[in-house]
């Protein structure tokens, strides 16, 4: 019998077919985040207007884990204000570390797909790089 | 094939759990006889080694030093003199870069390491170099993992003071040209280390014949305790050599001003030693022994053989270094198409199926290589066939397990 894995449809989806992996015409704000021992590697753009995420991408390479978590994510700050991404950033980062609640679970929408990795410490990395990226970005806690 | 001994009853961890494991260049696993070593050191011996006048304190020293002969009779080394206890191989390379490298290597010099070495046998020899003023040298594999004959002659120069080369690879498992090397080193008057990491474990060492002037090698990847290591060194050069570290039991006597330094091998040997380990390091080298490493090598090549035919046979997957099976000596380095090596890792720890996903601490190889980063399969005698079996079958679902078709 062939096991499960946590790689579900939503996360190979986002790695396989990404939404958002592309190279933006006019960003305002570029940031690349790193993880030195995986190896995972983003740079994310975005345009960002009177506090508005007009457009967003990334482009980069590493695990399926950290592209996936990063295309769902530029997906769902796209038109929100910097304080909503933050505050998803925020919720995305208690999520893996296993502190939330099931309703805050569901505002995270599609990103709530990564839920398992918080019983994975050594993917905890991988998935919280391109929330990581943009909270430095949008000048939340670091 | 032959494969029928189970050697792997021998290991506790293995017996007790459902493991696949595949990561034994990282670390190996230890058999029930060398921890009963360590714990029979605790139990009846321990004092602190080399020091007290009592009984038990004798009998402390008297296994410490007896660990050593077995160690020197393990790769036939002249004298126990010459085998300096340290942590590991890391230690051990740094003992000779500070030591040696950094008041014998002068500006002019080159020093010569290739491309495939472990950053352990790269860093210490890139800090000798910065510090000293002499050049660093690299000796370039080519894809298989081999050396040419043009390579090396045109690496080894008349200013080549010292050359630190590794015996195996631990990403592709090619043994090196190190008898070669150190002829040629040794024409100019220059000095060679071996970094035995990955050879002593699985091959026959012998540093008289191989006429290595220092040789390196860790316990944990041959079944010892972790935190006992070796270095052993000709002796001429290591009395000429300054202490590395400094402190209680290196020295004959100590002044106000100064001190004079114990002999062989205890001054490199500062601070409380690690008794313990180097019981168990002694029981490990018994242990293979008693296997006896023709059988050990015989063993891990009919196992890597038929993992690296196995391996051949599923789409998308690509073995790094030689096409020669016979040429990786446990180590299967391997890529698979459009899917990570942490994504593979993660599949396969799924199926209870133990491999390496990264660097594996070999940044430079794996960009001359054109590779970002490589799963890694590595083999120990104590493997068996079905093993092997899980690891194909798991790796044959990872491409479908992460979207990519069959």
């Amino acid at each position: 019998m062939e096991t499960n894995t946590f790689y579900n449809e939503v996360l190979i989806d986002h790695n396989l077919h990404p939404l958002h992996k592309e190279t933006l015409a006019n960003p305002n704000m570029i940031l690349e985040g790193v993880n030195p021992t995986c190896g995972d590697d983003i740079v994310i753009q975005l345009r960002v207007e009177d506090d508005i995420i007009k457009e967003a991408a990334f482009e980069g390479s590493g695990c399926a884990i950290s592209q996936a978590s990063a295309d769902i994510m530029i997906d769902m700050i796209i038109g929100k204000h910097k304080d909503t991404a933050l505050h998803l950033a925020d919720l995305f980062v208690k999520m893996i570390k296993g502190e939330c609640s099931e309703e805050e679970i569901e505002e995270l929408e599609e990103a709530g797909a990564l839920r398992d990795i918080s019983h994975m410490p050594n993917r905890v990395k991988c998935a919280v790089l391109g929330w990581h990226t943009i909270e430095e970005m949008l000048g939340g806690k670091k | 094939m032959q494969m029928t001994e189970n050697y792997k009853n021998d290991f506790p961890l293995l017996c007790s759990q459902d493991i696949a494991y595949l990561d034994n260049a990282a670390t190996a696993q230890r058999p029930l006889c060398v921890m009963e070593a360590e714990r029979e050191y605790y139990e009846s011996y321990n004092a602190n080694p080399l020091r007290g006048f009592y009984k038990l304190a004798i009998d402390a020293t008297e296994h410490y030093e007896a660990a050593r002969e077995t160690v020197r009779r393990f790769i036939n080394a002249p004298s126990a003199a010459e085998i300096i206890f340290t942590r590991n191989t890391s230690e051990s390379i740094n003992l000779v870069a500070y030591s040696y490298g950094l008041n014998f290597i002068h500006e002019g010099d080159e020093i010569l390491i290739t491309i495939a070495e472990h950053h352990s046998n790269m860093l210490p020899w890139q800090m000798v170099a910065a510090k000293t003023g002499a050049t660093l040298r690299f000796l370039d594999c080519e894809k298989d993992g081999s050396y040419t004959e043009e390579a090396i002659r045109a690496a080894v120069t008349p200013r080549t003071k010292f050359a630190a080369i590794q015996q195996v690879s631990n990403v592709l498992g090619t043994v090196s040209p190190v008898e070669e090397i150190i002829s040629l080193v040794h024409k100019n008057g220059g000095l060679v280390l071996i970094d035995g990491a990955q050879s002593t474990p699985h091959m026959k060492v012998d540093v008289q014949a191989l006429d290595a002037d220092f040789f390196a090698f860790s316990g944990h990847k041959l079944m010892a305790p972790m935190g006992i290591g070796v270095l052993y060194g000709k002796k001429d050069i290591l009395d000429m050599m300054p202490p590395f570290l400094s402190g209680g039991e290196m020295i004959e006597s100590v002044t106000r001003e100064g001190a004079v330094y114990a002999q062989l091998p205890h001054k490199f040997e500062a601070g409380t030693v690690n008794g313990g380990g180097a019981a168990g390091l002694a029981a490990a080298i018994e242990y293979l022994e008693n296997i006896g490493m023709d059988k050990v090598e015989e063993l891990e090549r009919e196992l890597t053989v038929y993992a690296f035919n196995r391996m051949q046979e599923i789409p998308g997957v690509h073995i790094l270094g030689s096409p020669d099976p016979d040429s990786h000596n446990g180590i299967l380095s391997f890529t698979v198409d459009n899917v990570h090596p942490h994504d593979i890792a993660e599949i396969l720890s799924v199926d209870n199926v133990a491999v390496r996903a990264g660097h594996h601490c070999a940044q430079p190889l794996l960009k001359h290589l054109g590779v970002y980063s490589c799963t890694r399969a590595s083999i120990s005698f104590y493997n068996t066939k079905e093993d092997i079996d899980r690891l194909i079958e798991s790796l044959a679902s990872v491409r479908r397990k992460m979207g990519l078709g069959n």
